[in-house]
């Protein structure tokens, strides 16, 4: 029987000497292919110190041979990625918003720039295939608020609306509740009549002769006196079945009462205006553009 | 014959204590070479027009930002790659940190970095979205903020804050800290009267209703504040690239 601390490799590679109740510690040398591997990047790192920025100096740093920095990387990366789009670019910054939509080569590229544009930018609100949200409008149907020609949608995205910029649309609705303008009754009422334009049922027992008075007297100004809307200031048309904030009569009577004025940003100073005309055309093509 | 460094090395091998100093020296050096030249190497030293020190409102809103652990999820830097730039803007520049202690750069990006969200979305939207991000993002993982709609702010105790951040080294002065109540509520409100004196003071500083409840100022209405303003300060159609490479 052989002594159970003797361990066979014990004579290949002795031992350190160390030695404890009878265990002996194996002088094992290093796997050779990991004592090369350990060598090659004790080598590969001075090499990257002779390629790349790496050391502090006194009052610089080693620049390393090809002068890299971060900054003028990403500069190059994205003048590289922008001559790669350039003609394209300047075939739609010369092209007219009619003439991209009529050339189905433009059409494509400016739909792919606006669909990622739009994504990242317009989505949030306006829902990832412009169906909008409660308070953000709808984008594919045929009703516009501010106009759906190209030339409007152009002028909404630049400037936004009640973004602040001061070709922005203006113009918002009253809290004619909260500021006094009317009373609570007078309010229901001509709640419950907006309600009936777009042959919504309305609360029995209202008077909706006297809701069409208080129609006429406070909300025609701006709604028309059809109700048909004013796109000038985006008072929106309330005959339709389109609601922007919802149709049921407490939604309604909180619209009268406390007012309402969404804000859209202004793109114009956020994105460059060859992708704010591939919007345009995305939103247009949505199959609500006028 | 093989007997002297490695013999040597043998001591540190077998005491522990001794090991241990070894490798805290050793990696004391490599943290030190990285660390010290930001200290005094120009070239790592930037600053940018138009910084300037957060308002009150912006502070406190910037306190429930952190409370509320949104740093977990969001960065607040845009690294110097093209697709982060392509989607989020320029990249961030140190001094767009400068008066953040601490800073909230991170790299855990379960949603978007915020570091240039700041008049992306309007404030209805920012309202929606904290009282319930799928109302209008049917895909967010991001959890409900409903309470910062109830919750008044606690900002009795802003201008103290104001003040350990002036130990830190931000350029409050005394004025704006003794200001800093008034202020909160200047900039928590609709057309406020002083809200252009507080402009000047802050510049670039917005001041409206910011949570859509004009009675009371709650978390919502300071951290609204604080994201609309994030990356709005520094003009990058000024900022010149080319003589900032370094």
């Amino acid at each position: 029987m052989t002594d159970s601390s003797e361990h066979p490799k014990e004579h290949q590679h002795g031992t350190t000497g160390h030695e404890w109740d009878g265990i002996h510690e194996l002088n094992t040398p290093l796997p050779r292919w990991w004592l090369w591997l350990f060598y090659a990047t004790i080598i590969w790192a001075v090499g990257y110190w002779i390629v790349y920025p790496a050391w502090p100096l006194v009052s610089s740093y080693t620049n390393g041979v090809f002068n890299w920095h971060a900054r003028s990387a990403v500069a190059s990366d994205l003048a590289a990625l922008q001559a790669e789009r350039q003609p394209m670019m300047a075939k739609l910054a010369d092209a007219s918003l009619q003439q991209i939509e009529s050339t189905p080569q433009l059409l494509d590229f400016a739909r792919a720039l606006g669909g990622r544009a739009f994504a990242d930018n317009c989505a949030p609100c306006h829902g990832s295939g412009g169906g909008g949200a409660k308070g953000y409008p709808n984008l594919n149907a045929n009703r516009w608020l501010w106009g759906g020609t190209l030339t409007d949608i152009q002028q909404t995205i630049t400037h936004g609306v009640r973004s602040g910029d001061d070709q922005g649309h203006q113009g918002s609705m009253p809290a004619f509740g909260r500021d006094g303008m009317l009373k609570r009754d007078d309010v229901v009422t001509v709640a419950n009549y907006v309600r009936s334009l777009s042959g919504l049922s309305t609360a029995p027992g209202t008077d909706l002769a006297a809701g069409a008075k208080i129609f006429a007297a406070n909300c025609a100004v701006c709604h028309g006196p059809q109700a048909k809307g004013n796109r000038s200031i985006g008072a929106p048309n309330l005959t339709t079945k389109i609601w922007l904030y919802g149709s049921d009569l407490n939604t309604i009577i909180d619209g009268v009462w406390n007012g309402h004025g969404g804000v859209m940003p202004a793109w114009g100073g956020k994105l460059d205006a060859v992708t704010i005309k591939a919007l345009t055309v995305y939103v247009h093509t949505f199959g609500g553009g006028e | 014959m093989s007997t002297t460094l490695w013999q040597k090395h043998w001591i540190l091998e077998r005491n522990s204590i001794l090991l241990l100093i070894g490798i805290l020296i050793v990696i004391a050096i490599g943290g030190l070479v990285e660390v010290i030249p930001l200290f005094y190497l120009k070239s790592t030293i930037e600053t940018a027009d138009g910084m300037r020190p957060y308002t009150p409102l912006e502070l406190a809103g910037r306190n429930i930002y952190v409370s509320e652990g949104c740093y977990l999820c969001h960065s607040q830097m845009i690294r110097a790659l093209r697709d982060e730039v392509e989607r989020y803007g320029h990249y961030s520049l140190a001094a767009e940190s400068e008066y953040d202690h601490p800073f909230q750069w991170g790299s855990k990006r379960n949603g978007p970095d915020l570091a240039r969200v700041g008049g992306k979305y309007s404030d209805d939207w920012h309202r929606d979205h904290l009282k319930d991000p799928r109302a209008v993002v049917p895909g967010s993982i991001m959890p409900a903020y409903p309470w910062l709609f109830t919750t008044d702010l606690d900002y009795e105790h802003i201008a103290r804050d104001m003040k350990v951040q002036a130990d830190l080294g931000v350029p409050y002065t005394d004025a704006m800290i003794d200001d800093a109540l008034a202020d909160v509520r200047t900039q928590a409100t609709d057309n406020a009267p002083d809200a252009d004196a507080l402009a000047k003071r802050y510049p670039k500083a917005q001041s409206r209703d910011f949570d859509g409840n004009p009675d009371r100022v709650t978390e919502a209405d300071a951290l609204i504040a604080y994201l609309q303003m994030l990356g709005t300060l520094v003009d990058f159609k000024l900022y010149n690239d080319k003589a900032n490479i370094r």
